[in-house]
């Protein structure tokens, strides 16, 4: 007995090791996640088995175009901001651990396979700067490639399409130089860098496969892809999908496409054409075009579900009031849904029974059945964007 | 310029949320530029409204002639140089 309270008195001496906020929850993380709030600059954490908020977390900063990476043990959202913020939220506490203004201007990030770093990809001054996931502290500063502006300066190209890699690396493509490459982190205080120069013109947004060999970087300036194959870095890369489109007028995009969520469906990968209102469907291994089906607009979000069996579409303005379903067997459009103006990122739960839509104009989030392709519920939430649920943390380029 | 209260309100958040996903919603700058008043100073209101009407070809500027009048167009360039409230 004595000894029992004896433990007992010792064991709770030892958990303030944090000081933990009274109202942080004792779950697991599995079916959490976070709604971006573009104009507030905050975010919700919601759970995605009730359909509920859990918290609201404010103070993020400048949020239009937010990502978010998770840590390993989903418990903690990395979310990277517009204006060079990079903020560490503790989702089970719904606070802020740690923020940073890591760069003038940013667009995105990845954390590494062991989830030890965090990578951000900067526009103003363009280059990758890689972060310790814990203290945020600083571990690389590799400035991009110069490039000469309108008046004549030297500056950085802008940094886009970072994934993380197997083997601890990070791909970034580089928009006005028109490079990829691959940083190895392996040894964290010597970075080895691959550098693929002319892989073509203007890549604006990149993606990395599921199982991390291919990274696929999509190009505004002309047509096609880039295509690298991660197991063989050296190997330089080569352009596929150059045929696709010759000849015809592009049409203006008003929004830029997403490679982001490969939508990969058996060996085919559903991508979003530029300049086209079409999805394009490439076998993987030939990497050539086997159809594209015209869509209603230029598309945004091309995601599969994750049993592959349908792709969720989204739309560039001033079409972006619409969703439409593809069946992956027919490649037929199974469903348009008017969800309603600023229609802008949508994101499936685990498993894919749901998916859930943020629609920024009428402040809500909507979840439907991807099974009977009714809506199921209405969420509010303040202009929101993107969704980021934590089965991320253990999907790679995600 | 004339232009209805309730067209500038929709011709602001146009600005803030569809602009903004290429210049930043605070217009601070994105895969294209900072819209700031010094960044623009170099053009006039004129040169600012053509190049939002017929974007810039060659690059992800998009023309937007089809949803805005040259009115328009010349307000919004003007409100650029004059610069946004946040
Ligand atoms: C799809 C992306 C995109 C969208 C959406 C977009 N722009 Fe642009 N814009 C650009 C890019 C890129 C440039 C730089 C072009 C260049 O390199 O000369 C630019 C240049 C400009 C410029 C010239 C400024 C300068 O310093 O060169 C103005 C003014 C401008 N945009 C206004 C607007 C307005 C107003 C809207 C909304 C009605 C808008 N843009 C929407 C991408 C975009």
């Amino acid at each position: 007995m004595k000894l029992l309270r004896y433990l007992l008195l010792s064991a709770s001496a030892l958990v303030p090791l944090q000081p933990v906020a009274a109202e942080c929850l004792t779950r697991g993380t599995g079916d959490m996640g976070i709604v971006i709030e573009r104009a507030a600059g905050s975010l919700k954490v919601v759970d995605t088995s009730n359909h509920s908020e859990l918290f609201r977390v404010t103070g993020l900063g400048d949020l239009s175009h937010a990502s978010a990476v998770y840590s390993r043990d989903g418990r903690y959202a990395f979310v990277f901001g517009r204006d060079g913020g990079l903020t560490k939220v503790d989702i089970l506490c719904g606070n802020i651990v740690k923020r940073l203004i890591q760069s003038g201007n940013s667009i995105g990030g990845a954390i590494s396979q062991d989830g030890s770093l965090i990578a951000v990809s900067n526009y103003e001054p363009g280059g990758v700067k890689i972060f310790s996931s814990t203290a945020l502290d600083l571990v690389a500063d590799i400035p991009a490639t110069e490039i000469k502006d309108r008046e004549g300066k030297l500056k950085g190209s802008k940094t886009v399409g970072l994934v993380d890699a197997p083997g601890n690396r990070f791909a970034v493509s580089l928009f006005e130089s028109g490079e990829a490459w691959v940083i190895d982190m392996k040894q964290q205080d010597a970075p080895k860098i691959i550098k693929h120069t002319g892989i073509g013109s203007l890549p604006y947004d990149a993606l990395v496969t599921p199982d991390g060999r291919f990274y696929l970087s999509g190009l505004f300036g002309e047509d096609g892809l880039s295509l690298l194959d991660l197991w063989h870095p050296e190997t330089p890369a080569r352009k596929i999908l150059q045929e696709y489109g010759r000849g015809e007028q592009k049409l203006p995009v008003y929004k830029m496409p997403h490679l982001e969520g490969w939508a990969m469906a058996g060996d085919r990968a559903f991508l979003p054409a530029v300049g086209r209102h079409e999805v394009l469907i490439v076998k993987r291994g030939e990497w050539q075009e086997e159809a594209r089906i015209k869509v209603h607009s230029q598309p945004v979000f091309v995601m599969a579900r994750p049993d592959g069996r349908q792709v969720w579409v989204n739309f560039a303005f001033p079409d972006n009031d619409t969703i439409q379903v593809i069946d992956t067997e027919s490649f037929e459009i199974i469903k348009t849904l008017k969800t309603g103006k600023g229609t802008l990122h949508m994101e499936f739960t685990p498993r894919g029974e749901e998916v859930w839509i943020s629609v920024r104009d009428s402040d809500e989030v909507q979840i439907y059945d991807t099974d009977s392709l009714e809506l199921l519920h209405r969420l509010p939430a303040d202009k929101p964007s993107g969704i980021f649920f934590t089965s991320r943390a253990h999907q790679t380029g995600l | 310029m004339e232009i209805a209260p309730h067209r500038q309100a929709e011709l602001i958040y146009l600005l803030r949320h569809d602009c903004g996903s290429c210049h930043g919603m605070r217009l601070e700058g994105g895969l294209g530029p900072a819209l700031m008043p010094e960044r623009l100073s170099d053009w006039n209101s004129e040169q600012l409204a053509l190049t939002i009407l017929y974007g810039r070809p060659g690059t992800p500027m998009p023309p937007w002639r089809p949803f805005l009048t040259d009115k328009e167009a010349y307000w919004l360039a003007a409100r650029l140089k004059a610069g946004l409230q946040p």
